[in-house]
């Protein structure tokens, strides 16, 4: 294991996602989803609207540390808010 | 057709998942972890946050590789999608010919991707290859190794002669599919070729079309054996595409920390990309089936 | 239309009319002909013409090659040819290719199989993003995962072996193979899985004796695309092995030297790397088209 040069950063991250899709699939058993057409121009389940806001996420915290000087925890808190929008009106 | 909701298709699904995961998602996760770390080996490694990521979209020789990728991409496709749907509608429907047309027209398709480099290689030498000297004795100073134009469209030629055969055989299958009684009807009503093939054999295209498209712009994002071994990247970087510098830098350099952050980058266009494609496509099914309904 | 004798002065100018008709279209029909046989003549013409100097080349000796500019071998030799099969280096490259497209598509089908059936019949949990989640892996860039592999294979004790690009390859050809099935599955009725378990059929027997025979030609096409994008590869199996498992890809690159390159041997090379294609695309030409389509159209 010791090749993958793991960091407590990615491993965090990488829980996150886990447990993100752990919490999806529970919450999928528990009420599945119908699908509905929100803001989004095209229908979407719960997971379609988590798939936009996590690559989304990714190409705000892009844009941000590329390009501009803002930190990164500002990305990180408008992805969060941008998905949760994105979950409820999506 | 009608799905039945059952959970337990996982488990035929399983055996798939565990490979491809093993191949795909252990590496993605290192590439990540590469990412934000400046690593000389697997004990001596500094954590670097996101500064390769920074310093990676800001890199001029990137940028400019990712443009000319776009550049390449859309040229090739704007060539190929016609040239293609052409070749289509003349292939010989049946007997002994359609099979002939069929594999050599695959040919193509079948080479390894060097050796098709090495093959437009020979044959466009301005010594030896049958282009090269062609168009020298009808007096163009035809150079790939000097001239950036030159090597530019003959990398295009090279990928419309590697590529638009999958085109073709894309449009093939779906203009094969088109029943006679639609072509009958057609001529009861005394329709022209161009209406013929505006609303009968367009519309059949579109599905196979979208895949087409989607298989040719992946590919192309990934060229790299054909211009390499052709070119080398050369004149300068004039050829130089986005797969060819990630792996200068990834393996000639040995720079894991920036590589791996350029890889990130490209794959989430890649993702991004792919992702407009399968929701059209998706959308596009759906739109059918609900006509089939209707 | 049953063609009587005319009756009546309208009915002799319509069949006039409709005769006159046939033979325009007739006309037209013969002149579209050889216009389209002509362009298609034109494209083939230009698909060959590369294939066709690397033909040229891989009959002539290098002094031939570099000395006299012929459109065909002069002192026809096959010199080129002798020196790949009599090098255990270079012959042992295409028995390397052979046998990691050969592992990998047994691989690839044999994992792919039930997963496209389950993709084709049922509805689960994450199915849709499941199945982009392949897609993704199909257009992933090799370049992204080359350094990762060479550690993980590294680590795992496999560099250099057979089995590594095999393995590697499955990456994008376990996505392709479930995306071509899943297409031909979806055309086979539903009803054909019911009569069946209603008829007291497992499973397994099920999958077997019934429904692999009827998607046959889907399988074979599945494997003719397995065998194409392993054998094309170079990236990955270039990364994954040094000696023992050498892919003819990487072998070729042993044409250049010092003194320049071995144009006539790497022009032999290549004609031997298309061989192969040509045999399987024989076998599957009568499904290639519909496959083309990966069972949708």
């Amino acid at each position: 294991m010791s090749w993958m040069v793991w960091t407590v950063p990615t491993a965090i991250f990488f829980s996150t996602i886990g447990a993100m899709l752990a919490g999806m699939t529970v919450w999928e058993v528990v009420s599945p989803s119908i699908e509905r057409k929100g803001f989004l121009p095209i229908s979407t389940t719960r997971g379609d609207r988590l798939f936009i806001g996590l690559l989304s996420a990714a190409y705000i915290h892009l844009a941000v540390v590329g390009f501009t000087d803002i930190s990164i925890w500002f990305a990180l808190a408008a992805s969060i808010l941008w998905l949760l929008v994105l979950m409820r009106w999506g | 057709m009608n799905k039945v909701y059952n959970n337990k298709a996982w488990f035929l699904i399983l055996p798939m998942l565990l490979l491809v995961a093993f191949s795909a998602i252990i590496p993605l996760m290192t590439v990540v972890n590469y990412s934000v770390q400046d690593v000389f080996d697997a004990n001596t490694r500094f954590f670097t946050g996101t500064e390769w990521f920074e310093t990676m979209l800001n890199n001029p020789t990137l940028q400019a590789a990712l443009l000319r990728q776009f550049a390449f991409s859309f040229t090739i496709l704007a060539i190929q999608i016609p040239l293609g749907i052409g070749i289509a509608l003349l292939m010989p429907k049946r007997g002994w010919q359609a099979s002939a047309v069929l594999i050599l027209i695959t040919l193509p398709l079948l080479i390894p991707w060097n050796v098709v480099g090495s093959i437009w290689q020979l044959f466009t030498r301005g010594d030896i290859g049958l282009m090269g000297v062609g168009i020298r004795e009808l007096g163009y100073a035809y150079n790939i190794t000097r001239n950036p134009a030159d090597a530019w469209a003959t990398i295009i030629l090279m990928d419309v002669w590697h590529w638009t055969p999958l085109i073709a055989l894309l449009c093939y299958s779906g203009l094969r599919s088109i029943p006679d009684a639609y072509y009958q009807a057609a001529r009861i009503d005394r329709a022209s070729k161009w209406a013929v093939f505006r609303y009968i054999q367009l519309p059949k295209l579109t599905n196979v079309l979208v895949i087409g498209i989607l298989l040719r712009f992946m590919h192309s994002f990934m060229i790299y054996a054909e211009p390499f071994v052709l070119t080398g990247g050369g004149p300068g970087s004039s050829t130089t595409f986005l797969s060819q510098s990630l792996t200068t830098m990834a393996i000639g350099q040995q720079d894991l920390g920036p590589s791996a952050a350029f890889s990130l980058i490209y794959f989430l266009i890649i993702l991004l990309v792919s992702w407009v494609f399968y929701t059209a496509i998706m959308n596009m099914q759906k739109d059918n089936t609900n006509q089939g309904g209707a | 239309m049953t063609r009587s004798v005319p009756t009546t002065p309208d009915t002799v100018r319509r069949q006039a009319a409709e005769s006159a008709a046939k033979r325009r279209k007739l006309a037209r029909g013969t002149a579209t002909r050889w216009r389209r046989r002509t362009l298609l003549g034109l494209y083939l013409v230009f698909v060959m013409l590369p294939i066709y100097w690397l033909l040229n080349l891989s009959f002539q000796t290098n002094t031939e090659i570099l000395g006299n500019f012929s459109f065909w071998p002069q002192n026809f030799t096959i010199a080129n040819y002798t020196r790949i099969f009599t090098d255990s280096n270079w012959y042992m490259g295409y028995v390397n290719s052979l046998a990691y497209v050969l592992m990998n598509m047994l691989i690839s089908i044999s994992v792919a199989l039930p997963a496209a059936y389950a993709f084709s019949r049922f509805k689960f949990i994450g199915d849709k993003h499941l199945f982009f989640w392949l897609l993704t892996n199909l257009m992933a860039p090799p370049a992204v995962f080359l350094l990762p592999y060479f550690q993980l294979y590294y680590s795992v004790g496999l560099f250099d072996t057979h089995i590594a690009v095999a393995l590697a390859h499955c990456l994008f050809n376990i996505p392709l193979a479930i995306w071509i099935l899943e297409g031909f599955m979806s055309s086979v009725p539903k009803e054909v899985d019911e009569t069946a378990y209603i008829d007291g059929y497992s499973f397994p027997r099920f999958f077997v004796t019934i429904f692999i025979p009827m998607i046959r030609s889907g399988i074979g096409v599945t494997l003719f695309f397995l065998f194409m994008f392993s054998w094309v590869e170079l990236l990955l199996s270039r990364t994954l092995t040094a000696t023992n498992a050498q892919p003819i890809a990487s072998i070729m690159t042993r044409t250049s030297t010092a003194s320049g390159i071995d144009w006539g041997t790497l022009a032999a090379a290549g004609v031997l790397t298309i061989l192969p294609g040509i045999v399987v695309v024989y076998f599957v030409r009568n499904h290639i088209a519909k496959g083309f389509a990966l069972g949708r159209t």
